[in-house]
């Protein structure tokens, strides 16, 4: 996949739509983002954010349209192959998905564990990640005892662990104070020098103009625009 | 790898304790039942092997009978019944062997002043398709002989006995397969409930990349080790009671006959084995419909 700039895509749209009964989540959405992009998805609440991310984990099927992740076909991937596929995202969700039963390090080592990764290194990696967030002394307690901003923590940690080529940020900083999620940014910017394309939705435009990147704008369904925001730009977003 | 399966599976029976402990409780229950049965049917093979080897019949013959009439009498025999299996007694050695067989009562002896017991023929009848109206006329027929005073066999209380067996036989098969449904069926509801316990966790599992063999292996391993150690639980519980009824029925009353044993090695191992597979079963069932869920 080559687009315009003569980059490769990691991810392409085409005329997707995406609806729930009637209600239309997304409406014809063409989109192509490149390799080791840094992309923000932006858009009001109910803007169809979250379930275009959804769509690229396969979380959902799309109702109608293409969708390629580096090259393969959503609507054409064998069953058996969907758990490598999301092998290639690193998933920060909006609700966190922390396995209440099981402890921080054990809700981090997952990823590896489900990736067949030898004990060893597992726990040589859990604790060098959790350290990363500054989790490396909770790692025995379950995910309840631990406030949102920390949930949101072991989150990016086990977003990150597997080094996977796209990571998805559903809301990242939303449950942080500006300080804790500055740490998350510059996690996600670490891991976007590293080579992985970083996709965050978000509607906080002040972490748009500190951060800086491509921003797509969604609004009710609609892609309503693309542009790039300088860091630190301090304009109008939409 | 299997470490971590296995732990899970461990974490995961620990969590659901009260679920786990009330499945490994039926499945101890079945296994018990079942295995009883089997427990009744190694000791009672001996009867059944009757009908393979022959039924013994004691041809008695009236007191005086010429020994150059025996092989009159054998012949004769041998025409009616088509006994494999013949063999003369003498009343002395009838004598002898009751003797033998009651030492400790030998006083009972001393004062005997004549052999009081007949000459006899003892003979093996096959009894093809298990007749027994067949058994009655060769009876019959043997016990009209002039020499022949009278023929005993096992008669009704055999006849009884075996047919009883056989009915054991058959409602020990039709258990057998209704308590390997129930624990199929509870060890599908086990799983079935503890997938939705954790239904979210699977859910998350699934996002983060976890293959379908993965997520479903600890289900198996648990489905397995509940059922392996119901089934010990449920032979422990039949050998203990075993070990307690032995103990208590006097030998005596059975000793002549048969020796009661319990079950062997091979077959224990086996049942064990075979409730394993149930477990596999259970669970393959139930996973089977939550994948398609
Ligand atoms: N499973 C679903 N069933 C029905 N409607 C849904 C479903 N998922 C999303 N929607 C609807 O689709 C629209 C887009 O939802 P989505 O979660 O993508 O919004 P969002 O941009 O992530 O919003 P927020 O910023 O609040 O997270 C909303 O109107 C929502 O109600
Ligand atoms: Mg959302």
């Amino acid at each position: 996949m080559i687009d315009g700039n003569g980059k490769s895509s990691i991810i392409r749209m085409f005329h997707v739509h995406q609806n729930y009964g009637a209600k239309r989540a997304l409406i014809d959405i063409t989109l192509d983002i490149a390799k080791n992009e840094f992309v923000f998805i932006s858009g009001p609440s109910g803007a169809g954010k979250t379930t275009l991310l959804k769509l690229f984990y396969l979380a959902e099927s799309v109702s109608e349209g293409q969708i390629l992740i580096d090259g393969i076909n959503l609507s054409r991937i064998p069953f058996k192959r969907i758990p490598f596929l999301r092998r290639k995202f690193g998933i920060i969700f909006q609700d966190y998905k922390l396995i209440p039963t099981r402890n921080i390090f054990d809700n981090v080592a997952l990823v590896l564990e489900a990736a067949g990764k030898k004990r060893r290194l597992i726990q040589k990696k859990v604790r060098s990640v959790l350290r990363l967030v500054g989790m490396e002394d909770r790692q025995n307690v379950l995910p309840a005892s631990l406030s949102g901003g920390e949930q949101q923590r072991v989150a990016v940690a086990r977003a990150i662990i597997g080094d996977p080529q796209v990571i998805l940020a559903d809301e990242p900083t939303g449950s942080l104070d500006s300080e804790a999620a500055k740490i998350i940014m510059d996690l996600l910017k670490g891991v976007h020098i590293r080579g992985a394309t970083v996709i965050i939705a978000t509607h906080d435009k002040e972490l748009i103009r500190t951060t800086g990147g491509r921003v797509l704008f969604l609004k009710q369904g609609r892609l309503e625009g693309s542009a790039f925001v300088e860091k630190h730009y301090d304009g109008a977003i939409y | 790898m299997m470490a971590l399966f296995i732990r899970r599976a461990i974490e995961d029976t620990l969590r659901n304790r009260l679920l786990n402990i009330i499945t490994i409780i039926t499945i101890s229950l079945s296994i018990l039942i079942v295995s009883a049965f089997i427990l009744f049917f190694i000791n009672t093979a001996e009867f059944i092997n009757i009908w393979k080897d022959g039924i013994p019949v004691m041809v008695y013959l009236k007191p005086g009978v010429d020994t150059a009439e025996l092989s009159d009498i054998k012949r004769n025999i041998q025409t009616i019944s088509a006994a494999q299996y013949i063999r003369y007694i003498s009343k002395q050695d009838a004598l002898n062997s009751l003797k033998a067989q009651m030492k400790r009562q030998s006083s009972l002896f001393e004062n005997l002043s004549e052999n009081p017991l007949p000459d006899a023929f003892e003979i093996r009848i096959m009894l093809p398709g298990h007749n027994w109206q067949k058994m009655e006329s060769f009876a019959a027929q043997i016990e009209s002989l002039d020499q022949v005073e009278e023929v005993e066999y096992g008669q009704k209380w055999l006849e009884r006995f075996i047919h009883l067996i056989e009915l054991f036989r058959f409602a020990g098969y039709a258990l057998g397969g209704i308590f390997f449904m129930a624990t199929v069926f509870i060890v599908t509801n086990t799983i079935r409930l503890v997938i939705y316990s954790r239904s979210e966790e699977v859910e998350i599992m699934r996002l983060v990349g976890a293959t379908d063999r993965f997520i479903k292996i600890p289900f198996y391993i648990q489905s397995m080790f509940q059922c392996a150690f119901g089934a010990l639980i449920g032979l422990a519980a039949l050998f203990i009671s075993f070990l307690f009824l032995t103990s208590n029925v006097e030998q005596g009353l059975f000793s002549g006959f048969f020796q009661i044993r319990f079950i062997p090695m091979r077959i224990l191992l086996t049942i064990v084995f075979c409730s394993m597979l149930v477990g596999w079963l259970g669970c393959y069932l139930s996973l089977k419909q939550y994948l398609k869920a």
